[in-house]
C-alpha cells in the first residue's frame, strides 16, 4: 500500500502543478494497477485524502471531516457493488445452465415428423421460456402413425422435468403405440406415482391407420382437437372425455374414431393456442377455426406456421404459454 | 390482477369465497390460504367461484391438491358458482367427473 501512496502522491502533485495529458495517462495506468491489486473504493479515497493532506497541509483541516464522510460512504458503496457483482455472476451462471438445459431438452424431445402418401403432417412447438412444457411425440409404423400432444401444468423448468418422464414412458410402450387407451392408462399410473398433488399433464393421443384412413383417439383432459370436414366445409370438435394424467390412478380412457376423407384436416393444439383471451367476449376456438379455414389449401406445415404467426400477432407478439400445434391433412 | 380470498362459516359449511383471476401469479396465494385450512373429518367445504373470471392450469392444480387433501380427511368439497367458461375447463380436463361442481349456488358475504 505504501508504494501506491507514494505513487499517487506524485501523480496528484504533478497534475496540480501542470495539468498535462501525460499525467492523466499515468493516472489511467495507475487505476489499472489499483484494480489488479483489488483495492477497495474506500482505500482509493483514503489514498487521495492522504495525498491532499500532504500537498495542502494548511487548508486540510477544513476538509478532513468531509473526506472521512466520503470514506464511510465508499465502504457501503463497495459492499453494495460487490454484492451486485456477485448477483450478476450468479445470474450469468444460471442463464448458462438454462441454455445447456434447453439444448439437452431440444435434443431429447426431438421427434421426426412422419410422412405418408395419403396424409400430410405438420408440427410446431414453441416454448414460452427457454424450456418447453409442451411435447409432441410421433411414432411412425408401417401400418399406422401415432401422435401424442402433451401439456404439463405450469411452465419452465418444473414442467420440462416432468416432460422427460412422459417421453420415456411413451418410448417404452412403442409396441402399444396403436392403442391410445392403453398408453394413456399406463402413463396415468406413472405420472400419478411420480408427481405431487398439484401437478398433472393433459394429453391427446391419436393414431392414424394408413390403409383405412381411419383416425382414432383418446384424450386425458386435453383440449378437443379440431376436425375440418372438406365436403361439408365445416368444423367439428374431436371431443373425447377423459381425466387428466396423474390425478386418479385407476382412470380408464375411451377411444373415439373418425374416418378421414380427402381434404379433411385434424388440428391438435395445446391450450397455449386457444387460450389467448381471459374474458368471454371472443370465442377463441372459433377464431382458430376461422384461421385454419383461411389457409386450408396450404401444406400442413404452412398451416402450423400461419396459425403461430397470426396468433402471436393477435397477442401483440407476447404469447402467454407454450404453443404447440399438429396438423394432419388427408390428401 | 389481484385475488382475494374470504372465509365464512355457516350452518356447518365452510364457505371459501374467491375473487379475481387465478393464474401462475395468484395461485400461490390461494394455495397458501387453502393449505392453512384445518380440515376436520367429514367437514363440508364450499368454494365459491362466482367472482372468479379466469383459471389457468396452475389454478386447477391448486384445486386438485386441495380436493385430494380434503378427500383423505373424508371431508366433502364442492365448487360452486362457476361461469360457463370455467365450467368448460373442468369438463374438458375430466375434473368435473371427480369433483362436486355446481354452477348456480352463490353465497352472499355479509
Amino acid at each position: 500500500m505504501e508504494d501506491l501512496e507514494r505513487e499517487y502522491h506524485k501523480i496528484l502533485a504533478d497534475y496540480v502543478k501542470e495539468q498535462s495529458e501525460r499525467t492523466l495517462y499515468i493516472g489511467q495506468n495507475f487505476v489499472r494497477q489499483l484494480i489488479r491489486r483489488n483495492i477497495s473504493p474506500e482505500d482509493v479515497v483514503s489514498l487521495h485524502k492522504d495525498a491532499v493532506e500532504t500537498i495542502y497541509p494548511a487548508q486540510f483541516d477544513e476538509l478532513r471531516l468531509a473526506y472521512d464522510f466520503l470514506i464511510e460512504m465508499m465502504v457501503h458503496y463497495g459492499m453494495a457493488m460487490r454484492e451486485h457483482q456477485s448477483l450478476l455472476q450468479k445470474q450469468a451462471e444460471i442463464q448458462m445452465e438454462m441454455n445447456i438445459a434447453a439444448n439437452v431438452q431440444k435434443t431429447m424431445l426431438k421427434t421426426p415428423i412422419p410422412s405418408d402418401m395419403t396424409i400430410d403432417i405438420g408440427m410446431l412447438s414453441k416454448p414460452l421460456k427457454n424450456v418447453n412444457g409442451d411435447y409432441v411425440h410421433f411414432i411412425d409404423d408401417k401400418k399406422y402413425i401415432s401422435v401424442a400432444v402433451t401439456d404439463v401444468v405450469g411452465k419452465g423448468v418444473p414442467a420440462a422435468l416432468c416432460m422427460s418422464m412422459v417421453k420415456f414412458g411413451l418410448e417404452s410402450m412403442e409396441e402399444y403405440a396403436h392403442d391410445p387407451e392403453h398408453v394413456l392408462g399406463v402413463l396415468n399410473r406413472i405420472v400419478e406415482r411420480n408427481v405431487d398433488d398439484s401437478m398433472f399433464i393433459s394429453m391427446f393421443y391419436g393414431c392414424y391407420l394408413r390403409e383405412w384412413g381411419l383416425f382414432y383417439y383418446a384424450s386425458a383432459g386435453h383440449e378437443p382437437a379440431f376436425l375440418y370436414r372438406a365436403e361439408e366445409n365445416k368444423f367439428y370438435d374431436l371431443e373425447a372425455k377423459g381425466m387428466l394424467l396423474g390425478i386418479v390412478p385407476t382412470t380408464k380412457y375411451k377411444r373415439s374414431e373418425v374416418l378421414l376423407e380427402d381434404g379433411d384436416i385434424i388440428v391438435i393444439v395445446t391450450d397455449g393456442v386457444t387460450e389467448f383471451r381471459r374474458d368471454d367476449t371472443v370465442d377463441e376456438r372459433q377464431v382458430v377455426a376461422s384461421l385454419i379455414h383461411d389457409v386450408k389449401g396450404l401444406p400442413a406445415q404452412s398451416i402450423c406456421e400461419y396459425l403461430y404467426s397470426e396468433l402471436e400477432e393477435m397477442q401483440e407478439f407476447e404469447l402467454k404459454d407454450d404453443f404447440s400445434v399438429v396438423v394432419i391433412k388427408k390428401v | 390482477m389481484e385475488i382475494t380470498i374470504n372465509f365464512k362459516e355457516e350452518k356447518e359449511i365452510l364457505h371459501v369465497l374467491v375473487k379475481g383471476e387465478i393464474d401462475a401469479y395468484t395461485a400461490p396465494k390461494l394455495r397458501d390460504k387453502l393449505d392453512a385450512i384445518e380440515i376436520e373429518e367429514k367437514a363440508n367445504i364450499a368454494i365459491d367461484l362466482s367472482e372468479v373470471t379466469y383459471i389457468d392450469s396452475t389454478g386447477l392444480g391448486v384445486f386438485v391438491a386441495f380436493y385430494k387433501r380434503a378427500t383423505r380427511e373424508t371431508a366433502h368439497v364442492r365448487l360452486v358458482g362457476l361461469s360457463e367458461r370455467i365450467k368448460r375447463l373442468f369438463e374438458i380436463t375430466g375434473l368435473s367427473d371427480l369433483m362436486d361442481i355446481d354452477t348456480d349456488k352463490k353465497v352472499e358475504l355479509s
